[in-house]
């Protein structure tokens, strides 16, 4: 059996779990959305400026999808790390890269599926606006920049007890969500908090985003920043994943 | 008969505790090999290393030839989880799929369902079986695959007399088509229903490798309890392995055949009191394997 036919095994088996459990569905798929409408709907000065409410969209999506990432994979991971079924999987003649990639397959299926609310919302409460290639472009752009968060979520999902995880994902997540200018945009940082913002996922994903949407120029720091995260958190996880057998014991 | 897994001077370490020590041991095709000690004698451990799960401290694991952390050398082993795992969303024939996509040559899934007796559950979400189910269930992964080896870690453990003995009727039928299985166990009731050769384990290490019979000769004592003033001349009557001072002043002799030996006690014409007698649990048979004897205490030395 191919990795890659493994991997959408894999992926298409957790979905299928996570589908049957409605209320989880229902938490990572409304929660953004809410966000969106009660943080920037009512702020009309954002609202109504087509440029500011279309990055204000773009941010959410952002943050939308990197919490839905940290959150999915750090806890998953963590909490089946500890239940029995887990190293049952391991015994599979399937190889470590195609269990990462599933979970990468099914969070980011879900992840998508969690901010296509908030881009009606935005589109129907605000004077965002994006045409439709520009969406779609968007989409693929949020898709790439989601993979530091997933595979930091894989990371901590590794590294951690299940309980750890919830606190240090949640910690992670904020600090990203304000450093990154996702609740906050960068133009009101000040400058050391810009630079050292620049260097952070959760910004190179908004901008990545905010360039796949609106145009303009792709600053290189955007796209090396995201290459470098990733890179450095994929061979991180598969780290820790191999590592991971030596701590189940007792 | 081609050798499908070996351990070679292998020992494994979890912080202080050593679970596995020093075991070397040859799995040939074609055998039912029954791995039998008590809770914490290291089978466990021995299955985990050759699934891959976990590498040894030191010493060489091989699973047909290669290292059992690569997942190509896993395409011919089969595994069960422990039944408390089940993904309970999922239903039985969705799990059965799920594995069987993880092989070449998969078994189809009627012929799982029928041999495991699992034909009217297909439908059913795992976390609706009953405890014997879900055991049939695990157990029926493990074959999914048409494996040459198959590991069974305690695939009976506190089900019911019939549902144990179905369990026992398939494994010995998947063994007839081929598959050579290795099945632990703590109950002695289990390895002499299944196993042909025998690895008796406690504390990590290898106390005995013998055919079935070697082995209940060896382990399958009864004892024999009684108060008599003359307990080391009874002691030395042909049978008894060991004898032990009980507290309330009554003696306890460790004995292979408990009749012949009160026949043999009665003609000798020794005077005894308050005799019972009942089946030696597997723990104090261990006892009596695990009591350095001349011959094997020359061994140690060595």
């Amino acid at each position: 059996m191919s990795t890659l036919s493994l991997t959408f095994v894999h992926a298409r088996y957790n979905l299928i779990e996570t589908a049957r459990i409605p209320v989880a569905l229902i938490g990572s798929l409304v929660f953004p959305a809410l966000a969106l409408l009660f943080f920037v709907v009512p702020q009309r000065t954002v609202a109504d400026n087509p440029d500011f409410a279309t990055q204000a969209v773009v941010s959410l999506a952002v943050f939308a999808i990197m919490s839905n990432s940290l959150f999915s994979f750090g806890l998953n991971i963590a909490e089946n790390r500890e239940k029995p079924w887990d190293p049952y999987l391991r015994t599979l003649p399937a190889p470590g890269l195609a269990r990462v990639f599933a979970q990468v397959f099914s969070t980011g299926t879900l992840g998508v599926a969690a901010i296509i609310p908030v881009i009606v919302i935005g589109g129907l409460f605000t004077a965002a606006s994006a045409s439709l290639p520009h969406i779609l472009l968007g989409l693929v752009a949020l898709s790439v920049g989601a993979l530091p968060f997933m595979l930091i979520g894989i990371c901590i999902g590794y590294a951690l007890s299940a309980k750890a995880a919830i606190a240090v994902v949640q910690v992670v997540m904020f600090a990203l969500a304000f450093a990154g200018g996702l609740f906050l945009p960068p133009v009101l940082f000040a400058d050391w908090l810009n630079t050292l913002s620049k260097f952070l996922p959760s910004r190179q994903a908004r901008e990545l985003v905010i360039w796949a949407v609106q145009g303009g120029t792709l600053e290189p720091w955007v796209w090396i920043g995201v290459v470098v995260w990733t890179a450095l958190m994929l061979g991180l996880a598969l780290f820790l994943f191999r590592r991971d057998e030596g701590h189940r014991f007792r | 008969m081609p050798t499908l897994a070996r351990f070679d001077h292998v020992t494994r370490r979890f912080g202080q505790v050593l679970a596995v020590d020093d075991v070397s041991l040859t799995i040939e095709s074609g055998t039912i090999l029954g791995l039998l000690g008590p809770n914490a004698a290291g089978k466990t451990t021995l299955i985990s290393l050759l699934e891959g799960l976990r590498r040894p401290s030191s010493g060489t694991v091989e699973l047909f030839g290669g290292s059992p952390a690569d997942y190509r050398n896993r395409q011919r082993l089969g595994s069960t989880p422990q039944e408390t795992a089940l993904p309970s969303t999922l239903r039985v024939g969705e799990v059965i799929d799920f594995v069987s996509k993880h092989f070449e040559n998969p078994l189809p899934k009627a012929a799982v369902a029928e041999e495991f007796g699992l034909g009217d559950l297909l439908k059913r979400q795992t976390g609706a079986l009953s405890g014997g189910q879900k055991r049939r269930l695990s157990v029926a992964l493990a074959f999914v695959g048409q494996p040459e080896l198959v590991l069974l870690d305690e695939p009976t453990t506190g089900l019911d007399v019939d549902a144990r003995r179905t369990l026992w009727d398939a494994l010995r039928r998947q063994h007839e088509r081929g598959a050579t299985v290795v099945v632990t166990s703590h109950y002695l009731e289990e390895i002499e229903a299944l196993a042909q050769r025998v690895v008796v384990m406690g504390q990590g290490r290898i106390l005995a490798d013998d055919t079935l019979p070697a082995i209940l000769a060896q382990v399958g004592l009864r004892q024999v309890r009684l108060t008599s003033d003359e307990a080391d001349r009874i002691g030395r009557l042909p049978g008894v392995v060991r004898q032990e001072l009980t507290g309330d002043g009554t003696t306890t002799f460790y004995v292979q055949d408990s009749d012949a030996m009160i026949v043999e006690l009665v003609r000798s014409g020794i005077r005894f009191t308050g005799l019972t007698v009942r089946g030696a649990t597997l723990e104090e048979a261990f006892l009596t394997l695990t009591e350095p004897k001349p011959q094997s205490q020359a061994e140690v030395v060595r």
